[in-house]
């Protein structure tokens, strides 16, 4: 009894649960160690790795030079030599010079030395925007990641998913680019570090919400949009499912689709850019496998085909509740004009 | 008018807090001159047992080299990036290691990775095109060889600085050519080194050229050596023909970052005399007279100089070691001449740990593909049996 009162679920952060999956990490597993700029003394710009130099040293959490071509090109080294980095980009723009160690050199190593050489590497990438963040500050790019063969791409929606996520990255022994909506990382939750419910294994999408009328799948920042939106929709008589894809190298498929196949319309809803973004692949995929259950073309709602705005003006660009509705009714009007 | 100049203004700027340069930069700064030993008062003390296992791998070495380009000619390999010329470098990279220690090579350091005992077969398939990496890392401590420039020394220090936070004496040698120290990570990977002391050393082969490119249009510095100074650690300049010397420079430096001394920057004046690969036209770039000049500073030929002179070195022990290169060459040739086996299907085995539902599903593609493909050829085969 005492024991299950100590455990009992409190309201915490994304970001607490994150730092929490770092932390039971780094105790069970030596070999996990946390490198990045600001990382250490700091605790990150988000404090996300707050207290983890304190609790492990600087050893095991270091604060680097600045530089993220060399955060993520020696943590290649030391996954070489048996450790499993964990490497923080701080913001989605500022990953970009180690676009090159990544696509050449972290997502590749496991397949050019034919399953010699794995690399262990998680890289957490804090993306997206809504967070009044200057230019380079709200990037979404995860299309660029997911076009990279031998990468995961995962990303969290919730408290809950922030920490099984992350503890099941750092557990891979496959590079993970591990997306932090950073917009959710003040958000809360109530949920018990002590004994985080099962974590499952990356690549398996998630049912938010379930309903009739059509699916919403989306991922990360743009969850609770439609979760929001599905509630907005109720006073329509739509009746929405919201899938929630948690990862999207490997692509569940198969949830998705079983939820398609029942609704019969779907809505892809993300932040990032429409064309050349996630959406155009989410949607060939569904249209490829559920041709004959859709009941109207699979529509998406994305961010505007621009670099990201300024912060004055990202609540016109970000797809909110609104544009969500109106992608809805849009699929009710391709029924009735047949 | 300034603020200075306005009557009466009460601010007095103090002065900043006084100023000293962190690390005295003089002991860091190569010398002027590249340090030889071959030819000079510093030979007599070269060890001759050394000295004739390096003549002997480098005659190896050059046999391979020519070997690799012959092969590129008969179609058996793709490209060859030929290090003729530049084999004591190779060969003294190889040999300045001990076994636990890690070799970072440059796609044209094939050379390094052989004299290092890697099987040259298996050396070859990435320029072969069967597969990119053709052996264990792990189990020869040579990390694949990098075609993109430079990229490969950051995991040298990652490396490096993991095996010193496991407690192991263990020192990573990351090689790149003078073009790559253009590259960003070049500058990433030598500042990261040394703000971590991390027991690395990076050996800059400047054969003069990046591709096409020669060195005065790649680099104002005084020499590439001078840029350690910058990172706050030691550069030393060496003449890259010589077999000693390099040895020598590159064996202080290992022993320097194995005792916790911190990386070292050094770099080999030294030459290619082939061109950049088989695909590349060098006349297009450089003169005759300057590559025989060359010629005449050939690495095979200083070592051979120093050892008649000391008598180590006789006719019969020259043609001993060119039959064992000519036998070597002989086997590397048969084994070449072989086409290797390849399976389709491992294309979808080493992408992940375990294959996504995606990749599950192209695979399956692929199979039915090859199936029908056999059908086919068996249906073919039976037509020309009729």
């Amino acid at each position: 009894m005492s024991t299950a009162t100590a455990r009992q679920a409190k309201p915490a952060t994304m970001a607490q649960a994150l730092q929490r999956a770092m932390r039971d990490a780094m105790s069970e597993d030596p070999a996990v160690h946390v490198l990045g700029e600001d990382v250490g003394t700091l605790g990150g710009v988000f404090r996300v790795t707050d207290g983890l130099a304190e609790e492990f040293g600087e050893d095991r959490c270091t604060d680097t030079p600045l530089a993220e071509a060399g955060i993520l090109g020696t943590a290649v080294g030391m996954a070489m030599y048996g450790l499993r980095p964990v490497v923080e980009m701080q913001f989605d723009a500022f990953a970009y010079p180690a676009f090159e160690q990544l696509i050449s050199h972290v997502s590749r190593m496991r397949n050019r030395t034919r399953g010699a050489m794995p690399l262990p590497i998680t890289v957490r990438v804090p993306y997206g925007g809504g967070i009044g963040g200057v230019e380079h500050h709200s990037d979404s790019s995860e299309a660029y990641y997911m076009a990279t063969p031998g990468l995961h791409v995962v990303t969290p929606a919730t408290v809950e998913d922030a920490y099984g996520l992350l503890r099941k990255a750092i557990a891979s022994d496959d590079p993970v680019v591990f997306l932090e909506p950073k917009r959710l990382y003040w958000s809360k939750a109530d949920w018990s570090p002590d004994a985080p419910a099962a974590v499952e294994p990356i690549g398996r999408a998630v049912v938010r919400r379930t309903g009739r009328s059509a699916t919403l799948v989306t991922y990360g920042p743009s969850v609770p949009v439609c979760m929001e939106a599905a509630e907005a929709a109720e006073a329509e008589g739509w009746d929405l499912e919201v899938v929630d894809l948690r990862s999207l190298v490997p692509f569940d498929d198969e949830t998705v689709c079983a939820s398609v196949r029942r609704t019969g319309r779907a809505v892809v809803v993300h932040e990032s850019t429409g064309f050349g973004g996630p959406g155009g692949e989410i949607a060939a995929r569904v249209t490829e496998r559920c041709f004959h259950h859709l009941e109207a073309p699979v529509l998406r709602v994305a961010g505007f085909d621009i670099p990201y705005p300024p912060p004055m003006l990202e609540r016109h660009h970000l797809p909110g509740v609104d544009r969500v509705l109106d992608a809805v009714a849009r699929l009710q009007w391709e029924v009735e004009s047949r | 008018m300034t603020v200075q100049e306005r009557p009466g203004a009460a601010y007095r700027p103090t002065p900043p807090p006084a100023w000293k340069p962190r690390t005295d930069p003089a002991p860091l700064l190569p010398d002027p001159e590249p340090y030889r030993v071959l030819g000079t008062g510093a030979a007599s003390g070269a060890d001759p047992e050394l000295l004739l296992r390096l003549y002997a791998e480098l005659v190896r070495g050059r046999r391979y080299n020519a070997q690799a380009t012959a092969l590129t000619k008969q179609g058996r390999l793709a490209v060859y990036p030929s290090s003729t010329g530049q084999e004591a470098c190779q060969v003294a990279a190889a040999l300045a290691l001990e076994q636990r220690d890690w070799l970072f090579p440059s796609y044209r350091d094939t050379l390094a990775a052989v004299a290092r005992g890697l099987d040259p077969v298996q050396a070859l398939t990435l320029l072969r095109g069967d597969w990119h990496t053709g052996y264990d890392p792990h189990e020869h401590r040579i990390a694949p060889l990098s075609t993109p420039l430079a990229t490969q020394l950051p995991h040298a220090v990652g490396l490096a600085h993991a095996a010193r936070l496991e407690g192991d004496d263990v020192v990573a040698l990351a090689m790149v050519g003078d073009g790559g120290t253009s590259e960003g990570d070049f500058h990433e990977a030598l500042n990261f080194a040394a703000v971590w002391r991390a027991p690395v050393v990076f050996f800059v082969q400047n054969n003069g050229f990046a591709i096409s490119v020669p060195l005065a249009k790649q680099t104002a510095a005084p020499s590439l050596a001078h840029k350690a100074v910058g990172y706050g650690m030691p550069g030393r300049l060496v003449d890259g023909n010589d077999a000693a010397a390099v040895h020598e420079v590159l064996g202080e430096a290992v022993a320097r970052a194995r005792r916790g001394g911190g990386p070292t920057l050094v770099e080999a004046i030294t030459y290619r005399i082939d061109a950049h690969t088989n695909a590349d036209d060098a006349t297009r770039y450089r003169g005759d007279g300057e590559v025989e000049a060359w010629r005449a500073h050939d690495p095979i030929r200083l070592l051979e100089t120093e050892l008649t002179g000391r008598g180590l070195l006789d006719e019969d022990a020259v043609r001993a070691a060119a039959e064992g290169a000519e036998a070597m060459a002989a086997r590397l040739r048969e084994r070449m001449n072989a086409d290797p086996v390849l399976h389709p299907m491992d294309l979808f085995e080493h992408v992940y740990a375990e294959q996504t539902g995606q990749l599950r599903e192209q695979a399956a593609q692929l199979r039915a593909e090859l199936e029908a493909e056999g059908a086919e050829d068996a249906h073919r085969a039976e037509g020309d049996a009729r």
